[in-house]
């Protein structure tokens, strides 16, 4: 186990690596600099700024220069979208407000869809599962920001009788501000989630193991959730791993759409900013969760199922 | 036992995000509540009244609170770094300049004494001007130390110094010893910027500036603190250090989200103050800014989605104000096809801006007549003729000659050899991604191959690529705007000058230049507004560099129970005198 666990770290750190320099290469190589506006700055003044932060260096030397910070964990300062603040704290301030929303959205989601994908399998050819997949499939078929937009008009004002949340973030508002974001945000998940269970719990229902306990007399809520689910939850387990990554590092259009301060914004912005630093921050940030959540994902497989042995076999 | 365990590892995350969940709570005062009138005009404002008003009663959680979106995050907050309009606005309030804006009592906003109650003004035997600030006595910081004529010394300095990089350095320009200072030959310490002694200011200027005491009033010459800047980049984004010395100070910044500013109780015209609190709301969706605004949520906005302006302007909800900036579409003089002024001409001709303003655009903008927008002081100053109206018209914005526009410009394509657009090849007009300009560059498109008979291609590009290629000169054909930096005909046509920075037109004139040298030469008004107009003529008239096509307006709209807001054609809104009726 120790053995894997090394190799892991080592292939993640391989990995980091290289998603550093392939950012940070291409991110030069994208016409455009973090200076320009539609009143460009003096030519003193342009050259005065690339002194003043390195980037009057050739490409090569600044990216050494940058990964010797990033070993001393300096992500250096932003360059344009909040001038000469540190990229850590900006990241610090902004990945706590995706990272609870993103993790709202999922719990629902798994607490709502689990179930209901079972009680679909259960109920299978039967009206309840009908109507829920009636509800799956527009789940599914509906991108996030129709979902949120109508919410917003719904119940932010489009009728004052119904205007129930605020319609920009605050979480001084309390819970009344999460409500909307993280309900479009978890909504496409759920639907997922309940699809991907009730057709791995079919699956499960009709294996032997299951005719047994049957047989046995078991109750079935002890058949469904003691001994079906458990093997139903791997294909659930694989597709939430990188999904909660995704969702906790912030959801670029629900994150818009309500005016969330999150980091999934933010970070498309700083693209179009060419805000550089903070491009590389917020990618380094992400790519690391983003495989941290692959070793968990990993780890729960194990949980999911002793029977898979990690050491063997790659994957 | 176990099967509750197995469950609940599934929900691994989940667990994770009741404690992060825990975190929210809170209760924010209602913004709706009504503060007792405290109508304050300029007048009032002026005057230090020691008559007291009765104090609100007890906590501001049942005051005041205004709360406005100008834009999302600013870029910097810093008064000497900051480049934007927001950004601009938001300083205003927090600082002060010598001179300040007040409201005339119509809502425009009129130059008043600011930090500095008097100056005097002398004009030297070799042609510099020294003007000697007077600065009014009890005027503090908002952590209550005394603002010293030292402080604006250090601010001018630094704002000058070119490490501190920044994009506004020029706008004192005209202080002796700018230039050496500028270009790293000389040491910043060399301007001649002085502080005689804690009250007075010495500022010496190579020529009789006229807009130098609106300079005294632009962001960017406002004063900072050097204990709290020097050595400090990151100054603004702590309420600790971000000192000011203006009528409201900062009371928080979550960031993203909203900054917001209370009543600065060390400034001089505190009791004249309006809200208690203003909440300058941080987002960057026109739609979610209109529907924060419907839903109450904010008291001004001033970007609406384009599509909902024409109904809110013919419902009334929505004014329009002046604003001093030219939209236009610039023509890249070494281009093979565009380097001859005929065709240029022709291409201009051609553009039927009433339709653009009243059938794409929609926000009450006017039709462009010249480069220099209605609004710009002419030498006489302002409340007289301005320099739009001295200059007079280039081509006929009327609908009637359209027809005859169309006939002239065809006759120049003719001559420049491609009669009935025969033989011409296809150009590119370039724009940057976004709604508005993408419908302006297809009724362009169509008006050239109706009228002209020639083919124009579209090319979009993201904002930072095409900033890229317009200042490279590499477009045919591209949109442009200016926005002024002060009330002056220089802030619009210096840029031309061969090489300068923004001169995407990479426009070489040596008779343009040589106006504009004349009229930075002259301090007499006349002479100055003559070469401004002359390098107008070359610039437009003669060479049809470019094809203004409207000039800005301001949309706004302002909650019906608000009064007392005002505004300068730069842009800047102010709400530190409004109340809630």
């Amino acid at each position: 186990m120790s053995k894997y666990f090394a190799k892991r770290i080592g292939m993640a750190l391989v990995t980091i690596f290289l998603v550093t320099c392939l950012t940070f290469l291409l991110m030069n190589a994208v016409p455009g600099s973090p200076w320009l506006s539609e009143k460009s700055p003096s030519e003193a003044t342009l050259a005065a700024l690339n002194a003043k932060y390195g980037l009057d260096k050739p490409v090569h030397i600044q990216l050494m220069k940058y990964l010797g910070n990033l070993l001393k964990g300096d992500f250096g300062v932003s360059l344009k979208m909040q001038k000469n603040r540190a990229v850590t704290s900006i990241i610090a301030e902004m990945f706590p407000v995706s990272a609870r929303i993103g993790a709202l959205a999922l719990t629902w989601a798994v607490l709502v869809g689990v179930p209901l994908g079972c009680l679909a399998a259960f109920k299978r050819g039967k009206f309840t599962d009908s109507v829920l997949r009636v509800i799956c499939t527009l789940g599914i078929s509906m991108p996030s920001f129709v979902v949120a937009s109508v919410l917003l008009v719904a119940f932010a004002g489009g009728l004052a009788v119904l205007k129930i949340f605020p319609t920009i973030f605050d979480p001084a508002l309390g819970w009344r501000s999460y409500v909307l974001p993280c309900f479009s945000l978890g909504f496409y998940p759920m639907c997922y989630t309940a699809r991907q269970t009730r057709s791995a719990m079919l699956d499960s229902l009709n294996q032997e193991y299951i005719k047994t306990a049957r047989a046995k007399g078991l109750k079935n809520v002890k058949i469904i959730f003691k001994h079906a689910l458990r093997n139903a939850l791997i294909p659930v387990i694989t597709y939430l791993g990188p999904q909660v990554a995704f969702t906790l590092c912030g959801g670029f259009v629900v994150e818009s759409v309500f005016s969330i301060p999150g980091l999934g914004r933010y970070f498309v912005q700083s693209i179009q900013n060419r805000d550089y630093p903070v491009i590389m921050g917020t990618t380094i940030f992400l790519a690391t969760f983003i495989i941290l959540m692959n070793v968990v994902v990993d780890l729960l497989y194990k949980v999911a199922d002793p029977r898979i042995n990690l050491t063997k076999g790659g994957e | 036992m176990r099967k509750t365990k197995k469950v609940l590892s599934l929900a691994l995350a989940s667990a994770m995000a009741l404690s992060l969940a825990a975190c929210g709570g809170g209760n924010a005062g209602d913004t709706t509540t009504a503060a007792p009138a405290e109508t304050t005009t300029a007048a009032a404002a002026e005057t230090e009244s020691a008559a007291e008003e009765s104090e609100a009663p007890a906590e501001s959680e049942d005051g005041f609170n205004l709360a406005v979106c100008l834009a999302s995050e600013p870029q910097s907050i810093d008064p000497a770094l900051n480049s934007a309009v927001d950004g601009a606005i938001m300083i205003n309030h927090l600082f002060e300049g010598l001179t300040k804006w007040v409201d005339d009592g119509k809502g425009n906003a009129i130059l008043a004494p600011g930090q500095a109650e008097s100056f005097e003004k002398a004009e030297n035997e070799d042609g510099t001007v020294t003007y000697n600030f007077k600065l009014r006595d009890g005027i503090k910081w908002s952590d209550g130390k005394d603002v010293t004529a030292a402080d604006f010394e250090y601010s001018w300095k630094r704002l000058a110094n070119p490490d501190t990089a920044a994009d506004y350095c020029y706008m004192i320009d005209m202080v002796k010893g700018y230039a050496e200072v500028a270009d790293g030959s000389a040491d910043p310490d060399t301007l001649a910027v002085k502080a005689i002694d804690d009250k007075t200011l010495e500022v010496v200027l190579t020529y009789d500036c006229p807009y130098f005491e609106e300079i005294v009033a632009f962001p960017a010459t406002f004063p900072v603190r050097q204990d709290m800047t020097e050595g400090n980049d990151e100054w603004t984004y702590d309420v600790a250090t971000y000192v000011g010395n203006g009528p409201y100070k900062m009371k928080e910044w979550s960031h993203n989200a909203y900054i917001e500013v209370e009543k600065n109780e060390n400034y001089y015209d505190y009791a004249n103050l309006g809200p208690d609190t203003i909440r300058f709301t941080l987002l960057d969706d026109e739609n979610a800014m209109l529907a924060a605004y419907k839903s109450g949520e904010l008291d001004f906005i001033e970007n609406l989605p384009m599509d909902e302006l024409p109904n809110y302007l013919a419902s009334g909800e929505l004014d329009i104000s002046d604003y001093l900036g030219t939209y236009y579409v610039c023509f890249n003089t070494e281009d093979e096809v565009f380097k001859d002024p005929k065709i240029r001409k022709a291409f201009s001709l051609v553009i039927d801006r009433n339709y653009i303003v009243d059938n794409v655009s929609q926000a009450g903008e006017v039709p462009a007549t010249g480069f220099v927008p209605a609004g710009v002081n002419d030498a006489a100053g302002p409340g007289h003729d301005d320099f739009r109206t001295v200059g007079g018209e280039y081509y006929s914005v009327d609908e009637a000659d359209y027809e005859a526009n169309c006939e002239e410009a065809r006759a120049l394509l003719a001559e420049a050899g491609y009669p009935g657009g025969e033989g011409f090849p296809t150009v590119e007009y370039l724009y940057n991604t976004a709604d508005n300009h993408k419908k302006i560059g297809e009724a362009l498109q169509n008006m050239w191959q109706e009228q002209l008979g020639v083919t124009v291609t579209l090319n979009n590009q993201d904002w930072n690529v095409f900033l890229e290629n317009r200042k490279q000169g590499h477009y045919q054909i591209a949109r442009n705007g200016w926005i002024a930096d002060y009330n002056d005909p220089c802030t619009f046509l210096d840029m031309w000058y061969t090489d300068g920075g923004n001169n995407d037109a990479q426009y070489s004139n040596p008779d343009y230049d040589a106006q504009i040298d004349a009229a930075k030469a002259t301090s007499v008004a006349e002479e100055r507004m003559k070469a401004f107009h002359a390098a107008e003529d070359i610039l437009i008239k003669d060479d049809n560099v470019l094809a203004p096509i409207y000039f800005y307006t301001q949309p706004n709209m302002l909650a019906d129970d608000i009064s007392g807001m005002y505004y300068t054609p730069l842009g800047y809104f102010f709400f530190g005198y409004t109340s809630r009726n």
